[in-house]
């Protein structure tokens, strides 16, 4: 890995330069809550001052810019007794500014399962090929808990990630293309100074993570705990209505639909996401229902993330950014319903 | 100055002249393509159940489309949706499937109504097969329930067209009544071969039924097996093959030497849409043929 330094004022003439010719998206604040706390979200920006890297969390992951809540798969065209199908993969160049460490980790996550097995996903590539990542360390979130599942730090997954250090930016470069893009600017070596504040940065954020979820031996907790009456105390607070897997930096699950046209020339594939707490998530032809209850569908949303993709890809699929607790209506959070857990089994 | 953030092209991935790869493992460009196929027959099976003989239209994708006993199809209504279906056919037939559908929804409803020459598309195939190749030399049981001797009965023909190569083939068959016994145009043909023994059971019996009644593991008792030389393939609803396995487990077989075929909800075929998720496993990646440890191993499998 390379290590640069830049000016402030040069990152600022860097975005500019980016966004002379390519789409940027980057946390805009949106709105306030009721308590004054601001609202982020990703959305596309025109100017550097539109966006705001002094945020804590966005509402919504990045997600929706490599899984879109709603994506063509194909498109038919009718004609002659038959059909027609057209796919397109395309997408245009652009970069995600601002990213936090535990978004990262989620895209790294999101590659073993759209990139890395069998069946890789051509529309999920063509969106992370063509998107640079420009990442950012930030203090911690609050009601975050990246620190127990180790998302607070990163290796690889970006072109640039910052650290501020004081006047200037610490930049990690991780791809010929991000070295490319930041060589638009006066570039600085890493001084023994530069070196110790960012060390004294990065421990600084880190003393800030207070929030512990013990992580190290949930698989074998969710496996002892499956038929535990704490499914049942959660299960019946839960709304079955999927907003967590919709902020949910990780969930990919989806649903296929037909969409005809009003003329009958034409139909699309349409891929919608979803989410296993919705109650047709494994309802089969016939009825048959393989989580009829909301009990049911709430500890396969927690057994997923911790035991079964664990066992299947080595790591949990949670960040923990806890943007499904911030949520949740009904105050359902991983860190309560994971001590819960070791409630049973002190 | 200024940056132009380079574009990549998928597309690129796909090198002109390299051979198409039908079974897609790799092959970035072809993940959503539908083979065109024609309905060029049907078999009427029961009131809901219709056996379907499919062609895929293009020649050279027609010889070069092949599957194991116990693998998928994704079937393709363009406007309509997707369904999974488990190929009923022999495998020698390249190009040439047979599925048993039976009309439970949207998609299967307009199928029973499609006249032989309606085209449909095809996806696949996908997901694991029954190792019918680790199971030659041995004595065979195949063992079904109700619409379970749809994927079953791929495995059947498999191994009644290589009989010399299996031991003792032993069909077991279980229907909830009469009327729901599928392809009873076939047991004699099965039942007359040396080397395979048929049996058939069913749970409700009208005025006309003869043969035994009682439930499917009925079959088994009093059957002599050499439990290290057998291997079992059950086909049914979860459970059928729970108390199937269990008493198979009874009679010694290993419980790797057991194999089931799960059913789930499926959007993709690929991994991808997590619906058919069990535990940690995909039922379309590695089943939808699973051994019968696999299955107990992994929580809300059955």
């Amino acid at each position: 890995m390379l290590y640069k330094t830049i000016t402030k004022s040069d990152f600022e003439h860097l975005i500019d330069f980016i966004l002379e010719q390519n789409e940027i998206i980057a946390p805009r604040k949106v709105g306030e809550k009721p308590d004054g706390t601001p609202i982020h979200q990703f959305l596309p920006i025109e100017a550097f001052s539109e966006m705001d890297l002094d945020y804590s969390k966005t509402e919504y992951s990045a997600k929706t810019y490599f899984l879109p809540f709603r994506e063509n798969l194909s498109t038919w065209s009718f004609g002659d007794g038959g059909w027609k199908q057209d796919i397109q993969y395309r997408q245009k160049p652009r970069a995600i500014i601002g990213l936090h460490a535990c978004d990262i980790h989620a895209l790294l996550k999101l590659d073993k399962v759209m990139l890395k097995g069998p069946f890789p996903s051509p529309y999920y590539k063509a969106r992370r090929e063509n998107t640079v990542i420009i990442g950012m360390d930030h203090e911690p979130c609050g009601s975050g808990f990246c620190a127990s599942l180790g998302t607070d730090i990163l290796t690889h997954g970006f072109d640039l990630f910052l650290t501020d250090i004081g006047d200037r930016y610490f930049v990690a470069v991780d791809s010929d293309r991000g070295f490319r893009i930041l060589s638009q600017v006066p570039l600085a070596e890493v001084t023994d100074e530069d070196r110790r504040r960012y060390v004294r940065a990065r421990a600084a954020i880190s003393e800030k993570q207070t929030i512990k979820v013990h992580t190290r031996n949930l698989p074998t907790l969710l496996d002892l705990t499956f038929n535990s009456a704490v499914w049942e105390k959660w299960g019946s607070k839960c709304l079955s209505c999927g907003a967590c897997a919709m902020v949910c930096p990780t969930c990919y699950c989806y649903g296929v639909k037909e969409r005809v046209c009003m003329d009958l020339a034409s139909a699309s594939k349409v891929k919608q996401l979803h989410s296993c707490n919705l109650v047709d998530f494994a309802e089969v032809a016939g009825g048959h229902n393989f989580r009829p209850t909301r009990e049911h569908r709430l500890k396969y949303r927690y057994y997923h993330q911790h035991r079964g993709f664990a066992e299947a890809y080595d790591e949990p699929m949670c960040v923990g950014c806890n943007r499904c607790g911030d949520t949740c209506l009904a105050g359902i959070n991983p860190p309560d319903v994971i001590a819960d857990l070791e409630q049973e089994n002190p | 100055m200024s940056v132009r953030i380079h574009s990549y092209d998928v597309n690129r991935e796909f090198t002109m002249g390299h051979p198409v790869d039908y079974t897609r493992r790799s092959d970035l460009q072809n993940v959503d393509h539908v083979f065109k196929a024609e309905i060029t027959n049907t078999v009427n099976l029961t009131e809901h159940e219709k056996l379907f003989h499919i062609r895929i239209l293009d020649p050279t994708e027609r010889d070069r489309f092949h599957f194991h006993p116990g693998q998928f199809v994704m079937v393709v209504l363009p406007g309509y949706g997707e369904v999974p279906i488990s190929i009923s056919s022999s495998n020698s037939q390249r190009g040439h499937i047979e599925l048993c559908i039976r009309k439970a929804g949207l998609v299967t409803d307009v199928l029973h109504r499609a006249a032989p020459g309606s085209h449909i598309g095809l996806r696949g195939p996908f997901g694991t097969s029954f190792p019918v190749e680790r199971m030659r030399g041995k004595d065979v049981l195949l063992i079904a329930g109700g619409l379970g001797i749809a994927p079953l009965r791929a495995p059947i023909f498999y191994i009644t067209e290589r009989l010399g190569d299996y031991g003792k083939v032993s069909i077991l068959y279980g229907a909830r009544t009469p009327k729901d016994l599928l392809f009873d145009y076939q047991y004699e043909a099965w039942r007359r071969i040396y080397n395979v023994h048929l049996d058939i059971i069913v749970q409700e019996p009208d005025e006309t039924w003869t043969g035994k009644v009682g439930m499917i593991t009925a079959l088994l008792e009093g059957m002599e097996i050499d439990p290290d030389n057998t291997f079992a393939i059950v086909c049914g609803p979860p459970v059928m093959f729970k108390f199937v396995c269990a008493r198979l487990q009874e009679m010694g077989i290993a419980m790797q030497n057991m194999f089931v075929s799960l059913e789930r909800r499926m959007h993709c075929g690929m991994g991808k849409c997590c619906r058919c998720n069990v535990g940690s496993t995909y039922t379309c990646l590695d089943g939808p043929v699973f051994d019968y440890w696999s299955v107990i191993n992994q929580k809300e499998a059955i």
